[in-house]
């Protein structure tokens, strides 16, 4: 667990509206919420003025990719975690798609201790299931459970845990420890070559499809191997109505599923691929937008459990050129909650509570990481954000804080702006401006 | 006309000029001094990802008549078979000082991508993009039809109520996109024939009836027949489970040929597999229109070259080069 920072210092939140509900100040001390309530105050305490904010726990992230270490070029857990908080993220689970894979215990504290090293949020492991993604044998699960970073989520994101007997053997065998398996719902076969999701664009377009099938047929039969066997399943970027459908039909059952969605797959769709702009380019592939409506009722009624970012980044040349030879994957941090504001709360979908439980107390929940997405109460870790709701404006590459500017959002009118991001009572973004730690 | 990427976005009379002007270098094209001077001065580059002999033979020999620079930069041997990437290439060209780029690229899109990145100011000449597009073969075959059907009487009429039965592997055909579009905007009446397998998964948006029997098809007639050419390396990956099998259901065997009615013509973008989708006697014909097609397709890329060449630009097509 990341030390408590900010410890000495006091601060006075006046007037922020909780999870969007009446307003209170909140006394933040020694990294804890100290005191909720009324005109409070405290000798040589900093104020900051929430009027008009809401507040949140800090968000928590249950997909990233922070590409340290192996690809320095597009992130580092230090650029990645700076944009995780200019995001409002408390907390984020880093991909083990790294170079060295996170398949070992060494790698996962590794990745651990450069996120505590950076400061800017705790930066939890996630632990390969196979042995370098390669979805043959299975990886030192239990060495990651038991090690320093405490790993309970794994995943071979980016590619499929196809096989269904490893598959089996993955869910089955992480129940030793309370983990769970975040599976990348892809089939290989049905979507090799795969560019663009399969229908009418993709056929005008000439891009080779990625049939919602090939999602679809995977989460079947992984919830039918959860049942089965009794065990906890997480289903990736879940993007397509029929997905949503069948996680729907299996909570019914009493299968142990939950379900996250990213932010583009609530906002964007496949059209807007017409221009071959490779920024849109993404896999799981932007839908239709019967999908977007789908995944945002799924969202909205619970099917749905989380928003997880999927955040990628990739430096310019991988995507300023020809589509087929784009890397697929945007940047999300720093975009999640205003999208989130767009399509799920400026529509009546969700309150602003419900975007409390969906970005940051169950993807804490689930990846059972204690001390996060916790409510805004005394006693708790302070961490949280404060939002300006009323903001409005294009979003923009000065938005951007990572190493990698490859946003489908440029130019884009979003509401909302993140003003304070608090980690553990050390503040991370004051006013809007993301903060230099450890200076 | 700043460039052509497509067919999907030609308006009718952009179309019409590009055939229309068609004609007129084709009526050059039987002088027998064949070179005109009015590209005297252009660079035009022959930018080719993917071989294509016929294809870059047929933009180098438009290019020349026309009195144009050419210069074919092609990928094998140079710096785009060493990871160069487009961008690069790009610039380069910029550098040289290209007024038009053909390209032909194996990627959907590349062709967009050159035109609309600001890495180059020349115009862009989409001479074919993966599964995407190929803008001047649909004009050729239009122009193909329209010059069979019409003969001298050709200049500014389309293919109002002309019946288009295209025939193949419509999914990995930029050829048949290309003339689905193309021939709904002219009002041909576009009918596809092919294995279910090799028609895209979605088609609800294309102006086309879709059949999967060709017999059935040739029953109800059609005024042109364009056969696609099939690549074998297609059984590997399940499309059809053998060459026997696709060209019993799918090929133009003499039997087909025989049904045509009188009129009926049969297209074929080459190269030909005889024997497989079109039979010896369909290509040697005297419906066939391949060798037709080819000398119509010099005509038509003298003609898009001159359009996006010779004219004056609009000062709303400048574009600052980044």
């Amino acid at each position: 667990m990341t030390p408590q920072q900010g410890s000495g210092t006091v601060l006075i939140i006046r007037g922020a509206r909780l999870e969007g509900g009446d307003a209170a100040d909140l006394r933040i001390e020694d990294g804890v919420i100290a005191e909720v309530g009324h005109g409070l105050s405290a000798p040589g305490a900093s104020v900051a003025d929430a009027d008009g904010l809401i507040a949140l726990p800090g968000l928590v992230d249950l997909h990233t990719h922070l590409r340290e270490p192996g690809y320095e070029a597009s992130e580092t857990v230090l650029t990645g975690s700076r944009a995780a908080a200019a995001g409002g993220y408390a907390a984020v689970f880093a991909m083990p798609n790294t170079s060295p894979v996170a398949d070992t215990a060494g790698v996962v504290e590794q990745e651990l201790a450069l996120g505590e090293a950076a400061g800017y949020v705790h930066v939890q492991p996630i632990g390969a299931v196979t042995v370098g993604q390669r979805g043959e044998r299975l990886a030192e699960l239990g060495a990651m459970a038991d090690s320093r970073a405490r790993v309970r989520v794994f995943s071979d994101d980016g590619f499929c845990v196809w096989d269904p007997l490893i598959m089996r053997r993955a869910l089955e065998y992480v129940k030793a420890f309370d983990g769970v398996i975040a599976q990348h719902a892809q089939d290989p076969r049905l979507t090799e070559g795969a560019q663009l999701n399969e229908g009418a664009v993709s056929a005008e377009l000439g891009l080779a499809g990625w049939p919602a099938v090939a999602e679809e047929s995977i989460i079947a039969r992984d919830v039918l191997l959860a049942e089965h066997v009794g065990s906890r399943l997480h289903v990736c970027h879940l993007s397509t109505a029929g997905s949503v459908d069948i996680v729907r039909w299996a909570k019914k059952r009493g299968v142990h599923v939950t379900a996250e969605v990213t932010p583009h797959h609530l906002l964007l769709t496949d059209e807007l691929a017409r221009g071959y702009d490779a920024r849109f380019k993404v896999n799981p592939p932007l839908r239709r937008e019967e999908d977007v409506q789908a995944v945002r009722e799924g969202l909205a009624d619970g099917t749905i459990d989380i928003v997880a970012t999927d955040h990628a980044p990739h430096p310019a040349e991988a995507k300023a050129c020809e589509w087929q030879a784009a890397a697929n994957g945007m940047v999300g941090l720093e975009s999640a909650l205003r999208v989130v504001h767009q399509a799920m709360v400026e529509t009546g979908l969700l309150e602003w509570a419900d975007v409390a439980r969906v970005m940051s107390r169950t993807p804490a929940r689930i990846g059972r990481l204690d001390g996060y997405g916790t409510p805004l109460e005394p006693g708790a870790p302070a961490s949280l954000v404060l939002y300006d709701p009323s903001a409005t404006g294009p979003f923009t590459a000065a938005d951007l804080r990572g190493r990698s500017v490859n946003s489908p959002y440029l130019g884009r009118e979003l509401p909302g702006s993140v003003r304070w991001t608090i980690h553990r009572g050390a503040v991370t973004v004051r006013d809007g401006e993301l903060q230099e730690l450890g200076a | 006309m700043r460039h052509l990427l497509d067919t999907k976005t030609l308006a009718r009379e952009d179309a019409l000029r590009i055939l229309d002007v068609a004609e007129d270098m084709a009526d050059t094209q039987q002088r027998e001094m064949k070179k005109l001077p009015a590209l005297r001065g252009k660079t035009v580059v022959n930018l080719f990802f993917e071989d294509s002999t016929r294809t870059r033979i047929s933009f180098e020999a438009a290019a020349k008549r026309l009195s144009a620079d050419v210069i074919n930069f092609s990928a094998k041997g140079s710096s785009l078979s060493k990871g160069e990437s487009l961008q690069d290439t790009a610039q380069t060209l910029q550098a040289m000082g290209a007024d038009a780029v053909v390209i032909r690229h194996g990627a959907s899109g590349a062709p967009r991508t050159l035109a609309t990145s600001g890495w180059i100011s020349a115009g862009v000449v989409n001479a074919g993009d993966g599964t995407h597009e190929h803008p001047t073969q649909a004009l050729l075959d239009a122009f193909t039809i329209r010059k069979r059907r019409f003969g001298a009487d050709s200049r500014g009429r389309d293919l109002e109520g002309l019946r288009v039965t295209i025939v193949g592997d419509i999914l990995h055909s930029r050829v048949a996109r290309s003339n689905v579009w193309l021939l709904d905007t002219l009002g041909a009446e576009v009918t596809l024939v092919a294995p279910p397998t090799l028609v895209p998964q979605d088609v609800s948006a294309w102006p086309v009836r879709v059949l999967y029997d060709l017999d059935d098809a040739l029953a109800e007639g059609a005024d042109a027949l364009m056969m696609l050419r099939i690549q074998l390396e297609r059984m590997n990956a399940a499309y059809f489970p053998t060459e026997r099998e696709y060209s019993r259901r799918w090929g133009l065997d003499p039997r087909r040929l025989t049904s045509l009615g009188a009129d009926s013509i049969v297209l074929h973008p080459g190269p030909m597999n005889r024997g497989l989708e079109i039979s010896a006697e369909a290509a040697d014909s005297a419906r066939s229109t391949v060798l037709d097609q080819v000398t119509n397709g010099v005509s038509v890329r003298m003609a898009a070259l001159y359009l996006l060449l010779a004219g004056e630009r609009d000062a709303d097509d400048r574009e600052d080069v980044r």
